[in-house]
């Protein structure tokens, strides 16, 4: 079944990471123990993109969820103090959110699992698609006007209205 | 994919290369301009995107096939086709329209971030006109609605617009996950992200079983495309943010937004699920058909009804526009026609009604933003009156809520006409017939707010309503396009319609 080897060692500490540190943010009373949880949790998926060979999402997830993401999580729990202090482990919705979470969780077993929607694992040995396959690669499928220029450029555009747009409503000069 | 040309790639996205550069203009115009000359911003703006608007019409431009065979440019990102210019040029005249009519606003028109946003709104909405891939549809989705959040919350110290900022972006937000989720499944099946290589490869025997994830996907996308154009149930902003966001921006989201929405809708549903995409024994084109032709039934009867017990004359036309989205959504449905012609007259009749309803509505807001700038009161019984206070504002109203409600010689009559025709013909005669009764109940509350200007009495009857003169502009081009395009102009229009309807069926492999 499962080989024991490096890898699998790896997989196998890389997912606890993950999980537990999920497990974390959900089981805290302290919003922001919660966050370093976060943080904790993004971390191993991480790993595991690592482990799939996938080095620049790696590198991504680390720069964008823990560097950005986490640290925004963060400072928006500093910003609404009364938040902090729950005491309740599980509100309303708990019920209704845990249905469904199960459902998700058995939807995706059985998709994956199970040959309920075609063949499992028969297209996966090949690349679903072989556009980009290094980072330096990637890099040229931004800039390369036969692929992803358009959308890269107007990315740009959409961050400068962001900007201006976010420094009006913050602003505070209307009499 | 051939050899990348860029000066014949160009021409594709001469709109946006124009509003990049107007946008340029009104940054460095803000910085350099003294506050009290900022609304001069507008007019550059406007007169900018006017000049972009008449491009497209110049003989001789019409959008050629490119390098590749097809109307695909910048690597299948864009689809430089008829069809796509004419709902740019819906996009860059409400955006100058709605330029000119914030000039005067209070606490708007001297912003020269304003217009920065506007235009980048507007460049979003004109690429979202022409996106055929699944990136750019999703980019070019975001440069709107994100710079349309921005927008709504753009008086800061009114607690009414921050709070529609807020509840326009959470909804949007969420809908645009659930939008991105659907298209990520598109991706994960095919490997593919361009929407004419998606169809081609669902079709194929691999997907055989895979009905019910495809589904599921296509459930997802329509979720994000419901929000955009306010159909019922996605349509619980609509009131809100309509009522508290500054007028002129109320104005154009409810056009422009909604009629780039509704071009990258149905590019998406022809060009991804086509009508002889056979998934198992599904077809795939029924699925959604029945979910656009029950969307239109609820959106048009909902929409209406509510309009009916409305006090706000923001939320009336709030409710009323999900009623019209309802009949272009019939528009929508009548995609299942049969024949050739019939579709392209069902995309058609899409078309004429979102130009004319870009006008008409445009209109109504221009007088409502002036009613109240000069009175403060945005409800219906304060327009009491307006036919002694300003007669020609009140009967360009009058003309705006005739088109509305579908009234000849208001364009309205030749929209709806085209879009029950269109549905009739694609076998659709009881959804036609819903649509007429919704018509009927619709006329009774835009008859309503004339009743109330016409007949009404009020003690400010003195006092006439201030119309300045970049105003009488506004309001004189927007009538004069709604009468136009209700009497001469709309077998014209309808007939370049058709054509642009035709360009979006051509070449794509297997379709009829």
């Amino acid at each position: 079944m499962v080989e024991l080897n490096a890898h699998t060692v790896v997989f196998a500490i890389f997912s606890i990471i993950t999980l537990g540190g999920a497990v974390g943010v959900v089981w805290n009373r302290n919003l922001v123990s919660s966050s370093y949880w976060l943080i904790f949790s993004l971390f191993g998926v991480a790993g595991l993109f690592v482990l799939l060979s996938a080095p620049f999402l790696a590198a991504v997830q680390v720069l964008v969820y823990i560097g950005a993401v986490g640290i925004l999580i963060t400072f928006s729990v500093m910003l609404t103090r009364g938040m902090t202090q729950i005491k309740d482990v599980f509100n309303r919705q708990s019920a209704a959110s845990g249905v469904v979470a199960v459902l998700l969780f058995v939807v995706l077993l059985v998709g994956v699992v199970l040959p309920v929607w075609g063949p499992s694992g028969a297209l996966s040995s090949a690349p679903a698609s072989d556009v980009v396959a290094t980072t330096a690669e990637l890099g040229v499928a931004l800039v390369d006007g036969s692929q992803y220029v358009l959308p890269f450029e107007l990315v740009s555009l959409l961050l400068t209205a962001a900007l201006l747009g976010a420094i009006v409503i913050a602003r505070d000069q209307d009499k | 994919m051939g050899e990348f040309d860029l000066l014949s790639s160009l021409p594709a996205i001469a709109p946006e290369i124009g509003l990049t550069i107007l946008i340029f203009v009104a940054v460095l115009l803000d910085s350099f301009l003294h506050e009290s000359q900022r609304k001069g911003i507008a007019y550059v703006a406007a007169l900018g995107m006017a000049a972009l608007a008449i491009v497209p019409i110049i003989p001789g431009w019409a959008p050629e096939p490119g390098p590749t065979g097809d109307y695909l440019f910048w690597g299948g990102m864009i689809r430089h086709d008829a069809l796509a210019q004419i709902f740019r040029i819906m996009v860059l005249a409400s955006g100058a329209l709605t330029c000119l009519m914030a000039v005067d606003a209070k606490r708007v028109g001297n912003k020269g971030e304003f217009y920065t946003i506007v235009l980048v709104a507007t460049l979003g909405a004109s690429l979202l006109s022409a996106s055929a891939d699944l990136i750019m549809v999703f980019v070019a989705l975001e440069t709107l609605s994100i710079a349309l959040y921005c927008l709504a919350a753009f008086k800061r110290n009114d607690s009414k617009s921050t709070e529609s900022g807020m509840k326009y972006f959470l909804f949007g937000a969420f809908s645009s996950a659930i939008m991105l989720y659907g298209f990520s499944l598109l991706y994960g099946f095919t490997g593919q992200t361009n929407l004419y290589a998606l169809a081609q490869f669902m079709g194929t025997e691999a997907f055989a079983n895979n009905a019910v994830p495809v589904l599921a996907a296509m459930v997802m996308v329509i979720v994000g495309f419901g929000f955009k154009i306010s159909a019922v149930p996605f349509h619980f902003w609509t009131p809100d943010v309509y009522e508290g966001a500054p007028t002129p921006v109320t104005a154009f989201l409810s056009v422009a937004s909604k009629a780039a929405s509704f071009a990258v809708m149905m590019r998406f549903f022809i060009a991804v699920f086509p009508n002889d995409l056979v998934i198992g024994d599904y077809v795939i084109q029924n699925f959604w058909v029945q979910f656009m032709a029950a969307a239109a039934v609820i959106s048009m009867t909902l929409g209406n009804v509510i309009a009916l017990s409305q006090k706000n004359i923001k939320r009336l036309l709030a409710y009323s526009s999900i009623a019209q989205a309802g009949y272009v959504l019939m528009g929508v449905a009548a995609l299942q026609a049969t024949t050739p012609l019939g579709a392209e007259r069902a995309v058609a009749s899409v078309g004429f009604y979102l130009f004319m309803y870009t006008f008409s509505n445009l209109l109504a807001f221009a007088v409502i933003i002036l009613f109240s700038e000069a009175t403060g009161s945005e409800t219906i019984a304060d327009l009491a009156g307006l036919n002694r206070r300003s007669p020609w504002l009140a009967l360009t109203l009058t003309i705006a809520l005739l088109s509305l409600a579908g009234v000849p010689p208001a364009a309205g009559f030749f929209g709806k006409f085209y879009l029950f025709t269109a549905a009739v013909e694609a076998d659709l005669v009881w959804l036609a017939m819903i649509g007429v009764l919704n018509a009927i109940v619709g006329l009774y509350y835009y008859l309503v707010v004339i009743k109330v200007m016409y007949v009404d009495r009020s003690e400010d009857e003195d006092k006439p309503i201030p119309t300045s003169q970049t105003y009488r502009w506004v309001l004189g081009v927007a009538t004069l396009a709604v009468i136009i395009l209700g009497t001469v102009g709309a077998q014209v229009i309808f007939e370049w319609a058709v054509q642009g309807a035709g360009t979006l069926f051509a070449l794509l492999p297997g379709v009829f």
